[in-house]
């Protein structure tokens, strides 16, 4: 590209919208230009928003979708509150996401389709382009459409339309040029993607040249903004995605204990993409099992993990109730099983593709009777990694199942994130048995003195052939019984076995530079907003502590005691309240919460105010 | 028929080692009994050591069948047994993964797992101990009573329409499908006989007198052996006192009993198209009053746990799973 004529800004960091019709490929340029972002070695996290239809009507509201990228040359937190650039390649993305966006924000719009057919899928009334809505907004109209045909006019063999839906490649192109992003990339990307029909291949590089070309040339621009690389710790990155991370850290454990991963699954939105994930991954001796249901789906890992697999099931809410009754089967039977519950908004189908924190209190008690099952939740979409190898390792050294958590928002959302010392992940020791003891009679009940949990001998081993089902067990022998102070040992071996995980994990850590009062305790993944709404009131000279619990059950051992040392505990969580529950019940604190259910993250400035309101 | 486990070879087994050292706890007299005892007298032909057997049991009288056999065994979940048992045998091809399920168990509950785990063609072998009745639960109709029948929960008779699982389970596109009645030990070991070397799902239903809550259900066939229309491939199929009676397919397909002479349908277990066996299937009790016993279908087809394998196999030869390569797929960028 040719050299910037221009003056250039320096800012420390911005945050893009990119906004159209679902048949836009905002997805598609969002995810492009992350990787340019990415390259370029600024901190970044990112969040879709698509509409749970694949397509509704061409142009109508419930059509829009979006992806905002917030990047920074500092280490940011979230995707950020509220964009300092939108692109609306439509009428319906302006109205659905312009009041999202503060005045004085920089507002691109394909001026070609506010047509009046257009305007009225909309609903507006006039054309917001002349009437006055966008006062105050630093507005540049660009005719998308008409120069992304005019660019590719001479490509041969691609038909009007398909010249017209590379519009996204324009735009995305602008932006680079507005944001010095490196195009080689994006070029090389559109080579690959398009590589059986070069002739698309060769329109969109047309196009993408085309818009970062008139950047260059237009006076509408005047200037253009550089962000630099942020200081991040020194290492190799990629960028990942939530469900990309959980998918890597179940190989890595599987890679780790030795144990062939075994995925029960179904697809459900938004834990499909894991399934898929997995499904690429054959070489590791992955087997994904795409079951008749989510009931099959947990049976087949189960059955697996008798057989001597690392069995994993993944899903979402509803899936989830379906699973329950496995999972207290894996209870009864104390074999390692995992369960992935990416959660969406609900009650019922809900609103697939948004996210909620509302499974706490199912994964915890939705089961019949007492059936303790640990719970962690993964906080960020790196994170993602780490947490699925520990909730592995915690089923399989503890012969239980294991609930984890994530989110719609970490499941999709990206960030930059450090590759692990491959060689520094521990080995995690599957620990069967395998050798009859010396009077031949195998005991399948009986618990290491530790951790309690029972012996693991898989079909196959001589000698230790047993029988394991769902009626309760004598103690010891694993034999059908039912003597009352039998089932009263047995439910108490079960609660002491999940709660004595407590002192294998780590402990809580607070974070409390300046000796606060007001202790902020999140989970799961709130931590981004979290975090940075208490960054901002530090910022503003507010004293705040903040702790963010990766484990729910059972907490570290060390939670009743740090609660317990704050005057005031506040509990931010996308639900009516559910840890908050937990923590007054478990420590009697006067816990307040703080709680939107709107199928969307928090704002940073939205967990600011509600601190602030505390202080 | 396996090779042996590195173990060394075990010595000759007899029914005796695969008893184990609990009560069975069944009701005196119920067919259940017949059935265990012709497995435990079977399980040693299959020269599989026996820890490599697995018996996997959803929930029903029926579904206690895996405490009383000394291999590995799991009592699970009310109709999941084929889930469960899809899990463990695609994971561990080296085992021998049997599935003991009633009519409730596996048509009404599980009747989503049966029919996918058959259509998948998963090496399991599904036994199925049809009563006709909810026993465990004490007496309720199932999926597999005749309509207007008198029950606990159906006072003025049941209004459901019955399953033919022989008919169900062509109809899913099992590969293997027989029938077996519990009192018949000779044929009973035949059908598991075939049932354990065909490759992949096989389904076989066991005529099982339920004498507390559903007594004489089968006798037409359990006590009128006149009745039995047994199928043997290549052979003729004919029944009745000296082999009077002949069955034949109409023009339209459906098949037909008759008497006398004429020619009667040969057998042929492994036709490839379904049609003649869904055809026999319809020969019952309510239609002709006699109903076939034995192998309706045993027919070839790619072994769900092989193809999966193979694919696994496929995908490490073109590239060996390597973590660190896997991470640091796609585009890094190093800070230093
Ligand atoms: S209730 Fe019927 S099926 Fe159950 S054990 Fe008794 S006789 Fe057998």
């Amino acid at each position: 590209m040719a050299k910037q004529a221009k003056p250039v800004e320096q800012v420390d960091s911005v945050i893009v919208r990119f906004a159209g019709d679902s048949g836009d490929g905002m997805q598609l340029t969002g995810g492009r230009f992350t990787s340019e972002t990415a390259v370029l070695g600024n901190d970044l996290s990112t969040l879709p928003d698509f509409p749970a239809e694949i397509r509704a009507p061409a142009g109508s509201l419930p059509g829009v979708s979006g992806f905002q990228v917030h990047f920074a040359d500092h280490d940011i937190l979230t995707p950020g509150d509220a964009p300092s650039v939108l692109v609306a390649m439509n009428p319906a993305a302006l109205k659905t996401n312009l009041h999202d966006l503060p005045r004085g924000a920089t507002l691109i719009v394909d001026q070609d389709t506010f047509t009046e057919r257009n305007l009225v899928k909309a609903g507006y009334d006039a054309n917001p382009l002349e009437d006055g809505t966008l006062d105050g907004y630093d507005v540049h109209t660009v005719p998308l459409t008409s120069m992304t045909l005019e660019a590719t006019k001479d490509v041969e063999g691609v038909t009007k339309r398909e010249a017209e839906r590379a519009k996204n490649m324009f735009a995305l192109g602008l932006m680079s040029w507005l944001y010095h992003r490196p195009t080689e990339q994006t070029v090389a990307f559109l080579e690959r993607k398009f590589a059986k029909r070069p002739e698309i291949a060769e329109t969109n590089k047309r196009a993408f040249h085309a818009g970062y070309a008139f950047g260059e040339t237009t006076e509408d621009f005047a200037v253009s903004y550089e962000v630099k690389p942020a200081k991040l710790r020194p290492g190799t990155y990629r960028n990942i995605t939530g469900n990309q991370a959980l998918a890597f850290g179940l190989i890595a454990a599987s890679v780790k204990s030795g144990l062939p991963l075994f995925l029960g699954a179904y697809p459900i939105t938004p834990a499909s993409s894991i399934l898929e994930e997995l499904a690429r991954h054959k070489n590791f001796g992955v087997r994904t099992f795409q079951a008749e249901d989510e009931i099959a789906a947990v049976g087949a890992a189960l059955g697996a993990s008798f057989g001597g697999s690392l069995g994993v099931s993944t899903s979402a809410g509803p899936g989830v109730v379906l699973k329950s009754e496995t999972v207290g089967l894996a209870v009864a039977l104390e074999l390692p099983l995992l369960i992935l519950d990416i959660q969406r908004a609900g009650p019922s189908t809900g609103m697939p593709t948004k996210p909620e924190q509302a499974d706490l209190l199912l994964v915890m008690f939705g089961r019949n009777s007492e059936s303790p099952v640990p719970v962690l939740a993964a906080s960020t979409p790196g994170q993602c990694f780490d947490a699925a190898v520990e909730a592995a390792r915690i089923a399989l050294k503890y012969r239980t199942p294991v609930y984890l958590l994530s989110d719609a928002y970490l499941a999709n959302g990206s960030e930059p994130w450090l590759l692990p010392d491959v060689e520094a992940i521990p080995d995690i020791d599957a620990g069967f048995t395998t050798e009859a003891p010396p009077d031949g009679d195998f005991h399948p009940y009986v618990r290491d003195d530790d951790t309690l949990a029972r012996p693991w001998a898989i079909p196959g081993t001589p000698g230790l052939e047993h029988r394991i089902g769902g009626l309760e067990k004598q103690d010891l022998s694993g034999n059908v019984s039912y003597d009352p102070e039998n089932h009263d040992l047995m439910t108490r071996l079960r609660a002491q076995k999940i709660a004595g995980i407590a002192s294998d994990i780590p402990e809580l850590e607070v974070d409390d530079p300046d000796g606060a009062e007001l202790l902020v305790l999140s989970w799961g993944g709130t931590y981004g907003p979290v975090a940075a709404g208490v960054r901002r009131v530090r910022g503003g000279g507010g004293k705040v502590a903040h702790a963010h619990l990766h484990y729910l059950n059972p907490f570290p051992r060390n939670t009743g005691e740090i609660v317990g040392a704050y005057d005031k505990v506040l509990i931010p969580e996308i639900n009516l309240g559910q840890l908050r529950k937990l923590i007054r019940a478990e420590f009697l604190v006067d816990a307040a919460g703080f709680n939107l259910v709107r199928g969307l993250p928090f704002r940073a400035s939205e967990v600011q105010e509600a601190i602030e309101a505390m202080l | 028929m396996s090779e042996p486990n590195g173990n060394g070879t075990q010595p000759q087994l007899t029914a005796k080692d695969y008893k184990t050292d609990q009560e069975v706890r069944w009701c005196p007299g119920c067919g259940d009994y017949a059935i265990l005892a012709a497995l435990q007298g079977f399980m040693p032909e299959l020269e599989i050591p026996k820890e490599r057997i697995v018996f996997i049991s959803g929930i029903g009288c029926a579904a206690r069948f895996p405490y009383y056999m000394e291999t590995y065994g799991m009592h699970s979940i009310h109709g999941r047994a084929p889930a469960i048992a899809t899990g463990l045998s695609v994971s561990r091809p080296d085992l021998s993964v049997w599935v003991v399920t009633g009519d409730g168990d596996a048509l009404s509950i599980g009747g989503n797992h049966l029919i996918h785990a058959l259509r998948r063609n998963v090496n399991i072998k599904i036994l199925l101990f049809n009563n006709e009745i909810y026993g465990l639960t004490k007496g309720q109709y199932s999926p597999t009573s005749p309509r207007g029948k008198v029950t606990k929960s159906t006072p003025m008779g049941s209004l459901d329409w019955p399953f033919n699982p022989i008919s169900l389970a062509i109809g899913a596109e099992a590969s293997f499908v027989a029938r077996a009645i519990d009192t018949d030990r000779a044929q009973l070991t035949e059908v598991l006989r075939a049932a354990a070397a065909h490759k992949g799902s096989a389904f076989v239903e066991i005529f099982q007198n339920c004498n507390i809550f559903n007594d004489n259900a089968f006798d037409f066939v359990r006590e009128d052996k006149e009745n039995r229309i047994y199928l043997q491939h290549g052979e003729p199929v004919r029944f009745g006192p000296g082999g009077e009676r002949g069955v034949r397919l109409r023009g339209d397909g459906s098949a037909e009993v008759f008497e006398g002479d004429g020619d009667a349908l040969v057998w042929d277990a492994h036709h490839p198209e379904a049609s003649p066996a869904f055809a026999l299937s319809r020969l019952t009790r309510d239609t002709v009053g006699a109903t076939p016993i034995g192998v309706f279908r045993d027919v070839e087809r790619p072994v769900y746990d092989d193809l999966m394998d193979d694919q696994l196999r496929a995908a490490s030869e073109q590239k060996e799973g390597e973590l660190g390569a896997l991470l640091a797929g796609g585009d890094t960028w190093t800070i230093s």
